[in-house]
Protein backbone atom coordinates (compact mmCIF):
# COMPACT_ATOMS: atom_id res chain seq x y z
CA UNK A 1 0.00 0.00 0.00
CA UNK A 2 2.68 2.44 1.02
CA UNK A 3 4.83 2.68 -2.05
CA UNK A 4 6.23 6.07 -2.67
CA UNK A 5 7.54 6.98 -6.08
CA UNK A 6 10.61 9.24 -6.34
CA UNK A 7 8.21 12.08 -7.21
CA UNK A 8 6.27 11.40 -4.03
CA UNK A 9 9.46 11.51 -1.99
CA UNK A 10 10.38 14.81 -3.58
CA UNK A 11 7.02 16.24 -2.56
CA UNK A 12 7.34 14.88 0.99
CA UNK A 13 10.85 16.27 1.53
CA UNK A 14 9.89 19.56 -0.08
CA UNK A 15 6.86 19.84 2.21
CA UNK A 16 9.01 19.21 5.26
CA UNK A 17 11.59 21.73 4.12
CA UNK A 18 8.95 24.37 3.43
CA UNK A 19 7.14 23.80 6.74
CA UNK A 20 10.36 23.82 8.79
CA UNK A 21 11.75 26.93 7.10
CA UNK A 22 8.40 28.73 7.37
CA UNK A 23 8.14 27.90 11.08
CA UNK A 24 11.72 28.76 11.99
CA UNK A 25 11.82 32.02 10.03
CA UNK A 26 8.44 33.09 11.38
CA UNK A 27 9.46 32.41 14.99
CA UNK A 28 11.45 35.57 15.84
CA UNK A 29 8.79 37.73 14.19
CA UNK A 30 6.11 35.76 16.01
CA UNK A 31 7.76 36.30 19.40
CA UNK A 32 8.27 40.02 18.68
CA UNK A 33 4.69 40.61 17.52
CA UNK A 34 3.26 38.51 20.36
CA UNK A 35 5.28 40.54 22.86
CA UNK A 36 4.17 43.85 21.35
CA UNK A 37 0.53 42.79 21.39
CA UNK A 38 0.70 41.32 24.90
CA UNK A 39 2.71 44.00 26.62
CA UNK A 40 2.65 47.32 24.87
CA UNK A 41 0.09 49.90 23.95
CA UNK A 42 0.63 51.90 20.84
CA UNK A 43 -1.41 53.80 18.35
CA UNK A 44 -2.83 51.43 15.76
CA UNK A 45 -2.42 48.33 17.90
CA UNK A 46 -5.83 46.94 16.99
CA UNK A 47 -4.97 47.46 13.31
CA UNK A 48 -1.75 45.45 13.71
CA UNK A 49 -3.72 42.80 15.58
CA UNK A 50 -6.26 42.64 12.76
CA UNK A 51 -3.61 42.42 10.03
CA UNK A 52 -1.81 39.62 11.86
CA UNK A 53 -5.05 37.68 12.13
CA UNK A 54 -6.16 38.37 8.58
CA UNK A 55 -4.73 35.15 7.05
CA UNK A 56 -6.83 33.20 9.55
CA UNK A 57 -10.11 34.62 8.28
CA UNK A 58 -9.37 35.38 4.64
CA UNK A 59 -9.90 32.63 2.06
CA UNK A 60 -6.38 31.20 1.49
CA UNK A 61 -6.72 31.88 -2.23
CA UNK A 62 -7.18 35.57 -1.46
CA UNK A 63 -4.01 35.58 0.66
CA UNK A 64 -2.20 33.82 -2.19
CA UNK A 65 -3.46 36.40 -4.65
CA UNK A 66 -2.35 39.25 -2.40
CA UNK A 67 1.10 37.65 -2.15
CA UNK A 68 1.21 37.33 -5.93
CA UNK A 69 0.51 41.00 -6.52
CA UNK A 70 2.99 41.99 -3.79
CA UNK A 71 5.87 39.54 -4.12
CA UNK A 72 5.45 38.45 -7.74
CA UNK A 73 8.40 38.97 -10.06
CA UNK A 74 6.96 42.18 -11.54
CA UNK A 75 5.18 43.31 -8.39
CA UNK A 76 6.70 46.27 -6.50
CA UNK A 77 8.10 44.44 -3.47
CA UNK A 78 8.98 41.30 -5.44
CA UNK A 79 10.91 43.26 -8.10
CA UNK A 80 12.74 45.28 -5.44
CA UNK A 81 13.81 42.18 -3.51
CA UNK A 82 14.89 40.43 -6.72
CA UNK A 83 16.89 43.41 -8.02
CA UNK A 84 18.57 44.40 -4.78
CA UNK A 85 18.95 41.19 -2.83
CA UNK A 86 18.49 38.48 -5.41
CA UNK A 87 15.58 37.09 -3.41
CA UNK A 88 12.91 35.64 -5.64
CA UNK A 89 9.69 34.23 -4.25
CA UNK A 90 7.48 33.67 -7.25
CA UNK A 91 7.31 30.04 -8.43
CA UNK A 92 10.08 29.04 -6.02
CA UNK A 93 9.96 26.90 -2.91
CA UNK A 94 10.94 30.01 -0.94
CA UNK A 95 7.66 31.55 -2.07
CA UNK A 96 5.82 28.49 -0.79
CA UNK A 97 7.62 28.93 2.54
CA UNK A 98 6.59 32.61 2.59
CA UNK A 99 2.95 31.71 1.89
CA UNK A 100 2.99 28.97 4.54
CA UNK A 101 4.72 31.26 7.05
CA UNK A 102 2.13 33.97 6.59
CA UNK A 103 -0.77 31.54 6.81
CA UNK A 104 0.71 30.01 9.97
CA UNK A 105 1.68 33.34 11.57
CA UNK A 106 -1.60 34.15 13.37
CA UNK A 107 -1.69 30.73 15.05
CA UNK A 108 1.89 31.12 16.20
CA UNK A 109 1.37 34.66 17.51
CA UNK A 110 -1.79 33.63 19.35
CA UNK A 111 -0.15 30.79 21.23
CA UNK A 112 2.91 32.83 22.20
CA UNK A 113 0.84 35.85 23.15
CA UNK A 114 -1.36 33.81 25.51
CA UNK A 115 1.76 32.40 27.09
CA UNK A 116 3.29 35.86 27.61
CA UNK A 117 0.03 37.15 29.07
CA UNK A 118 -0.01 34.27 31.55
CA UNK A 119 3.39 35.17 33.00
CA UNK A 120 3.35 36.53 36.53
CA UNK A 121 4.75 40.00 35.93
CA UNK A 122 5.74 40.27 39.56
CA UNK A 123 8.60 37.92 38.70
CA UNK A 124 9.87 40.56 36.29
CA UNK A 125 9.54 43.18 39.02
CA UNK A 126 11.61 40.94 41.27
CA UNK A 127 14.23 40.67 38.53
CA UNK A 128 14.25 44.47 38.21
CA UNK A 129 15.01 44.89 41.91
CA UNK A 130 17.91 42.46 41.40
CA UNK A 131 19.43 44.77 38.81
CA UNK A 132 18.08 43.38 35.53
CA UNK A 133 17.17 46.01 32.96
CA UNK A 134 14.36 45.54 30.46
CA UNK A 135 16.46 43.63 27.95
CA UNK A 136 17.83 41.16 30.50
CA UNK A 137 14.44 40.74 32.15
CA UNK A 138 13.05 39.70 28.79
CA UNK A 139 15.93 37.37 28.01
CA UNK A 140 16.26 35.68 31.41
CA UNK A 141 12.70 35.69 32.76
CA UNK A 142 10.02 36.44 30.16
CA UNK A 143 11.40 34.39 27.30
CA UNK A 144 12.19 31.20 29.25
CA UNK A 145 8.74 31.32 30.87
CA UNK A 146 7.20 31.68 27.41
CA UNK A 147 8.81 28.48 26.12
CA UNK A 148 5.69 26.29 26.47
CA UNK A 149 3.76 28.80 24.37
CA UNK A 150 6.58 28.99 21.86
CA UNK A 151 6.51 25.21 21.47
CA UNK A 152 2.74 25.18 21.05
CA UNK A 153 2.98 28.04 18.57
CA UNK A 154 5.68 26.30 16.55
CA UNK A 155 3.68 23.10 16.48
CA UNK A 156 0.55 24.85 15.26
CA UNK A 157 2.54 26.80 12.70
CA UNK A 158 4.29 23.68 11.44
CA UNK A 159 1.01 21.80 11.07
CA UNK A 160 -0.62 24.75 9.34
CA UNK A 161 2.36 25.13 7.01
CA UNK A 162 2.34 21.44 6.18
CA UNK A 163 -1.34 21.55 5.33
CA UNK A 164 -1.28 24.85 3.45
CA UNK A 165 -2.72 24.53 0.00
CA UNK A 166 -4.77 27.45 -1.27
CA UNK A 167 -2.37 30.34 -0.75
CA UNK A 168 0.63 28.30 -1.88
CA UNK A 169 -0.88 27.02 -5.11
CA UNK A 170 -2.20 30.48 -5.96
CA UNK A 171 1.10 32.22 -5.29
CA UNK A 172 3.72 29.74 -6.52
CA UNK A 173 1.65 27.25 -8.49
CA UNK A 174 2.16 23.48 -8.41
CA UNK A 175 5.57 22.74 -9.90
CA UNK A 176 6.92 19.25 -9.16
CA UNK A 177 10.28 19.49 -7.43
CA UNK A 178 9.98 23.20 -6.78
CA UNK A 179 6.63 24.09 -5.25
CA UNK A 180 4.66 20.84 -5.25
CA UNK A 181 4.02 19.99 -1.61
CA UNK A 182 2.30 16.87 -0.29
CA UNK A 183 -1.07 18.60 -0.42
CA UNK A 184 -0.54 19.79 -3.98
CA UNK A 185 0.73 16.37 -5.06
CA UNK A 186 -2.33 14.67 -3.56
CA UNK A 187 -4.55 17.17 -5.32
CA UNK A 188 -2.77 16.53 -8.65
CA UNK A 189 -3.07 12.75 -8.27
CA UNK A 190 -6.77 12.92 -7.54
CA UNK A 191 -7.25 14.85 -10.76
CA UNK A 192 -6.07 11.97 -12.96
CA UNK A 193 -8.01 8.75 -13.49
CA UNK A 194 -6.85 6.01 -11.14
CA UNK A 195 -4.63 8.42 -9.24
CA UNK A 196 -6.52 8.08 -5.97
CA UNK A 197 -4.68 4.84 -5.14
CA UNK A 198 -1.33 6.57 -5.58
CA UNK A 199 -2.63 9.47 -3.52
CA UNK A 200 -3.34 7.13 -0.63
CA UNK A 201 0.32 6.55 0.21
CA UNK A 202 0.90 10.31 0.35
CA UNK A 203 -2.15 10.65 2.57
CA UNK A 204 -0.67 8.07 4.94
CA UNK A 205 2.63 9.97 5.01
CA UNK A 206 0.80 13.22 5.77
CA UNK A 207 -1.05 11.56 8.65
CA UNK A 208 2.18 10.08 10.02
CA UNK A 209 4.07 13.38 9.87
CA UNK A 210 1.21 15.26 11.54
CA UNK A 211 0.93 12.69 14.32
CA UNK A 212 4.69 12.70 14.83
CA UNK A 213 4.68 16.50 15.09
CA UNK A 214 1.85 16.32 17.62
CA UNK A 215 3.60 13.71 19.76
CA UNK A 216 6.91 15.59 19.59
CA UNK A 217 5.33 18.87 20.65
CA UNK A 218 3.51 17.15 23.52
CA UNK A 219 6.80 15.72 24.68
CA UNK A 220 8.61 19.05 24.44
CA UNK A 221 5.76 20.89 26.15
CA UNK A 222 5.75 18.40 29.01
CA UNK A 223 9.48 18.69 29.41
CA UNK A 224 9.28 22.47 29.39
CA UNK A 225 6.48 22.46 31.95
CA UNK A 226 8.51 20.15 34.19
CA UNK A 227 11.48 22.46 33.92
CA UNK A 228 9.34 25.44 34.88
CA UNK A 229 7.49 23.86 37.78
CA UNK A 230 9.82 21.82 39.87
CA UNK A 231 12.63 19.59 38.66
CA UNK B 1 18.52 64.95 58.96
CA UNK B 2 22.04 64.49 57.55
CA UNK B 3 22.50 61.15 59.27
CA UNK B 4 19.44 59.61 57.66
CA UNK B 5 20.19 56.62 55.50
CA UNK B 6 16.75 56.73 53.98
CA UNK B 7 14.30 59.60 53.78
CA UNK B 8 10.88 59.02 52.31
CA UNK B 9 8.15 61.61 51.79
CA UNK B 10 5.60 60.48 49.25
CA UNK B 11 2.00 60.98 48.26
CA UNK B 12 0.11 58.49 46.18
CA UNK B 13 -3.53 58.09 45.37
CA UNK B 14 -4.50 54.44 45.68
CA UNK B 15 -8.08 54.00 44.61
CA UNK B 16 -10.04 56.36 46.86
CA UNK B 17 -7.35 56.29 49.51
CA UNK B 18 -4.66 58.94 49.66
CA UNK B 19 -1.37 57.65 51.00
CA UNK B 20 0.60 60.52 52.47
CA UNK B 21 3.62 59.30 54.34
CA UNK B 22 6.93 60.65 55.42
CA UNK B 23 9.50 58.93 57.55
CA UNK B 24 13.20 58.43 57.74
CA UNK B 25 15.55 55.75 58.89
CA UNK B 26 19.00 56.17 60.38
CA UNK B 27 19.87 52.52 59.78
CA UNK B 28 19.09 49.33 61.64
CA UNK B 29 15.71 47.78 61.17
CA UNK B 30 12.75 50.11 60.72
CA UNK B 31 9.38 48.46 60.84
CA UNK B 32 6.47 49.71 58.79
CA UNK B 33 3.68 48.63 61.04
CA UNK B 34 -0.01 48.85 60.40
CA UNK B 35 -3.21 47.02 59.56
CA UNK B 36 -3.80 45.84 56.02
CA UNK B 37 -5.01 48.55 53.69
CA UNK B 38 -2.72 51.20 55.13
CA UNK B 39 -0.45 51.16 52.09
CA UNK B 40 2.55 49.31 53.52
CA UNK B 41 3.24 47.31 50.39
CA UNK B 42 2.77 50.40 48.21
CA UNK B 43 5.42 52.25 50.20
CA UNK B 44 7.82 49.34 49.70
CA UNK B 45 7.06 49.31 45.96
CA UNK B 46 7.76 53.02 45.72
CA UNK B 47 11.10 52.71 47.52
CA UNK B 48 12.04 49.74 45.32
CA UNK B 49 11.10 51.71 42.20
CA UNK B 50 8.27 49.43 41.14
CA UNK B 51 5.56 52.02 41.74
CA UNK B 52 5.74 55.70 40.98
CA UNK B 53 4.62 58.12 43.68
CA UNK B 54 2.38 60.96 42.56
CA UNK B 55 4.45 63.40 44.52
CA UNK B 56 7.37 63.54 46.86
CA UNK B 57 10.94 62.52 47.27
CA UNK B 58 12.92 59.41 48.16
CA UNK B 59 16.57 59.74 49.15
CA UNK B 60 18.90 56.85 49.96
CA UNK B 61 22.48 57.38 51.16
CA UNK B 62 22.34 60.95 49.88
CA UNK B 63 21.30 59.86 46.41
CA UNK B 64 17.92 61.06 45.23
CA UNK B 65 16.06 58.06 43.87
CA UNK B 66 12.86 59.89 43.21
CA UNK B 67 11.96 63.53 43.10
CA UNK B 68 8.75 64.51 41.42
CA UNK B 69 9.73 68.20 41.12
CA UNK B 70 13.16 67.54 39.67
CA UNK B 71 11.79 64.71 37.53
CA UNK B 72 14.22 62.21 38.97
CA UNK B 73 13.06 58.60 38.90
CA UNK B 74 15.90 56.09 39.08
CA UNK B 75 14.68 52.79 37.58
CA UNK B 76 14.36 49.82 39.93
CA UNK B 77 17.26 47.99 38.29
CA UNK B 78 19.65 50.83 39.16
CA UNK B 79 18.58 51.37 42.76
CA UNK B 80 20.51 48.46 44.31
CA UNK B 81 17.80 47.84 46.85
CA UNK B 82 17.21 44.22 47.81
CA UNK B 83 13.59 43.25 48.17
CA UNK B 84 12.03 40.19 49.74
CA UNK B 85 8.42 39.87 48.68
CA UNK B 86 5.55 38.33 50.55
CA UNK B 87 5.35 35.40 48.17
CA UNK B 88 9.08 35.00 47.62
CA UNK B 89 8.87 35.42 43.88
CA UNK B 90 11.68 33.00 43.17
CA UNK B 91 12.22 32.36 39.48
CA UNK B 92 10.55 29.00 38.83
CA UNK B 93 12.75 28.07 35.86
CA UNK B 94 16.05 28.55 37.69
CA UNK B 95 17.62 26.38 40.35
CA UNK B 96 18.05 27.76 43.86
CA UNK B 97 21.73 28.32 43.10
CA UNK B 98 20.94 30.40 40.03
CA UNK B 99 18.22 32.28 41.87
CA UNK B 100 20.78 33.21 44.52
CA UNK B 101 23.29 34.22 41.87
CA UNK B 102 20.86 36.24 39.76
CA UNK B 103 21.43 39.63 41.40
CA UNK B 104 25.21 39.32 41.31
CA UNK B 105 25.04 38.24 37.70
CA UNK B 106 22.77 41.12 36.65
CA UNK B 107 24.84 43.66 38.56
CA UNK B 108 27.99 42.39 36.85
CA UNK B 109 29.90 41.60 40.03
CA UNK B 110 32.56 38.91 39.93
CA UNK B 111 31.63 35.64 41.59
CA UNK B 112 32.41 35.71 45.30
CA UNK B 113 32.44 32.14 46.55
CA UNK B 114 33.09 33.26 50.12
CA UNK B 115 30.11 35.58 50.29
CA UNK B 116 27.96 32.93 48.62
CA UNK B 117 29.02 30.23 51.05
CA UNK B 118 28.51 32.59 53.97
CA UNK B 119 24.94 33.46 53.03
CA UNK B 120 24.13 29.83 52.25
CA UNK B 121 25.37 28.83 55.69
CA UNK B 122 23.67 31.74 57.43
CA UNK B 123 20.31 30.68 56.01
CA UNK B 124 21.03 26.95 56.07
CA UNK B 125 20.07 26.38 52.44
CA UNK B 126 23.09 24.41 51.27
CA UNK B 127 21.07 21.23 50.71
CA UNK B 128 18.61 23.08 48.46
CA UNK B 129 21.02 24.58 45.93
CA UNK B 130 20.29 22.22 43.06
CA UNK B 131 16.54 22.12 43.51
CA UNK B 132 14.00 24.26 41.77
CA UNK B 133 11.69 26.58 43.72
CA UNK B 134 8.68 24.40 42.90
CA UNK B 135 10.13 21.69 45.14
CA UNK B 136 10.67 23.89 48.19
CA UNK B 137 8.46 24.38 51.23
CA UNK B 138 7.16 27.87 51.97
CA UNK B 139 9.76 28.44 54.67
CA UNK B 140 12.62 27.24 52.47
CA UNK B 141 11.43 29.48 49.68
CA UNK B 142 11.52 32.56 51.90
CA UNK B 143 14.99 31.68 53.16
CA UNK B 144 16.19 31.47 49.56
CA UNK B 145 14.47 34.80 48.86
CA UNK B 146 16.40 36.37 51.78
CA UNK B 147 19.60 34.96 50.37
CA UNK B 148 18.88 36.19 46.89
CA UNK B 149 18.26 39.72 48.14
CA UNK B 150 21.38 39.67 50.35
CA UNK B 151 23.70 38.39 47.64
CA UNK B 152 22.99 41.31 45.34
CA UNK B 153 24.87 43.42 47.91
CA UNK B 154 21.99 45.80 48.52
CA UNK B 155 22.32 49.26 50.02
CA UNK B 156 18.98 48.70 51.68
CA UNK B 157 16.88 45.61 52.27
CA UNK B 158 13.11 45.80 51.95
CA UNK B 159 11.19 42.98 53.58
CA UNK B 160 7.53 43.02 52.64
CA UNK B 161 5.74 40.80 55.16
CA UNK B 162 8.16 38.00 54.42
CA UNK B 163 6.48 35.72 56.96
CA UNK B 164 2.86 36.51 56.18
CA UNK B 165 2.37 33.54 53.88
CA UNK B 166 3.65 31.08 56.50
CA UNK B 167 1.80 29.37 59.33
CA UNK B 168 2.72 30.01 62.97
CA UNK B 169 5.12 27.07 63.22
CA UNK B 170 6.99 28.08 60.07
CA UNK B 171 7.19 31.65 61.31
CA UNK B 172 8.92 30.48 64.45
CA UNK B 173 11.27 28.49 62.26
CA UNK B 174 12.19 31.50 60.11
CA UNK B 175 12.41 34.22 62.75
CA UNK B 176 15.80 33.11 64.08
CA UNK B 177 17.19 33.28 60.54
CA UNK B 178 15.83 36.80 60.21
CA UNK B 179 17.52 37.81 63.45
CA UNK B 180 20.79 36.29 62.28
CA UNK B 181 20.44 38.14 59.02
CA UNK B 182 19.83 41.41 60.83
CA UNK B 183 22.80 40.99 63.16
CA UNK B 184 25.11 39.70 60.45
CA UNK B 185 24.39 41.68 57.34
CA UNK B 186 24.62 45.25 58.64
CA UNK B 187 22.37 46.40 55.84
CA UNK B 188 19.66 48.85 56.83
CA UNK B 189 16.28 47.22 56.55
CA UNK B 190 12.68 48.23 56.20
CA UNK B 191 10.49 45.53 57.63
CA UNK B 192 6.80 45.51 56.81
CA UNK B 193 4.48 43.68 59.14
CA UNK B 194 1.13 43.81 60.89
CA UNK B 195 2.31 41.45 63.62
CA UNK B 196 3.43 43.32 66.73
CA UNK B 197 5.27 40.35 68.26
CA UNK B 198 7.26 39.84 65.10
CA UNK B 199 8.15 43.52 64.85
CA UNK B 200 9.22 43.62 68.50
CA UNK B 201 11.73 40.84 67.86
CA UNK B 202 13.18 42.30 64.70
CA UNK B 203 12.91 46.07 64.61
CA UNK B 204 14.51 48.86 66.59
CA UNK B 205 12.38 51.62 65.14
CA UNK B 206 8.73 51.69 64.21
CA UNK B 207 6.74 53.70 61.72
CA UNK B 208 3.10 53.17 62.60
CA UNK B 209 0.75 53.67 59.71
CA UNK B 210 -2.80 54.76 60.39
CA UNK B 211 -5.95 54.33 58.37
CA UNK B 212 -5.84 57.91 57.15
CA UNK B 213 -2.54 57.31 55.38
CA UNK B 214 -0.63 59.18 58.09
CA UNK B 215 2.45 57.90 59.85
CA UNK B 216 3.87 58.14 63.34
CA UNK B 217 7.51 57.38 64.02
CA UNK B 218 9.00 56.14 67.25
CA UNK B 219 10.45 53.21 69.12
CA UNK B 220 8.88 49.82 69.74
CA UNK B 221 6.61 51.42 72.36
CA UNK B 222 4.36 52.40 69.44
CA UNK B 223 3.48 48.74 69.13
CA UNK B 224 1.58 48.87 72.41
CA UNK B 225 -1.08 50.91 70.66
CA UNK B 226 -3.31 48.72 68.61
CA UNK B 227 -2.72 49.08 64.88
CA UNK B 228 -5.45 51.37 63.61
Amino acid sequence: MLELTPEDWTAVLLSLRIAVVATVVALPFGVAVAYLLARTNFWGKSLVDAIVHLPLVLPPVVTGYLLLITFGRRAPVGAFLADHFGIVFSFRWTGAALACGIMAFPLMVRAIRLSIEAIDRRLEDAAATLGANGFWRFLTITLPLTVPGVIAGMMLAFARALGEFGATITFVSNIPGETQTISAAIYTLTQVPGGDAAALSLVVVAVVISLAALVASEWFARRAARRLHGD
Amino acid sequence: METDVLAVAVKKKLGDFLLDVSFSSAGGVTALFGASGTGKTSIISMIAGLMKPDRGRIVLDGETLFDERERIDVPACKRHIGTVFQEGRLFPHLSVRHNLDYGRWMSGYAADAKAFAHVVELLDIGHLLDRRPGKLSGGERQRVAFGRALLMRPRLLLLDEPLASLDAARKQEILPYLERLRDDARVPMIYVSHDAAEVKRIANRVVRLGAGGMAETGGVELLALSPQ
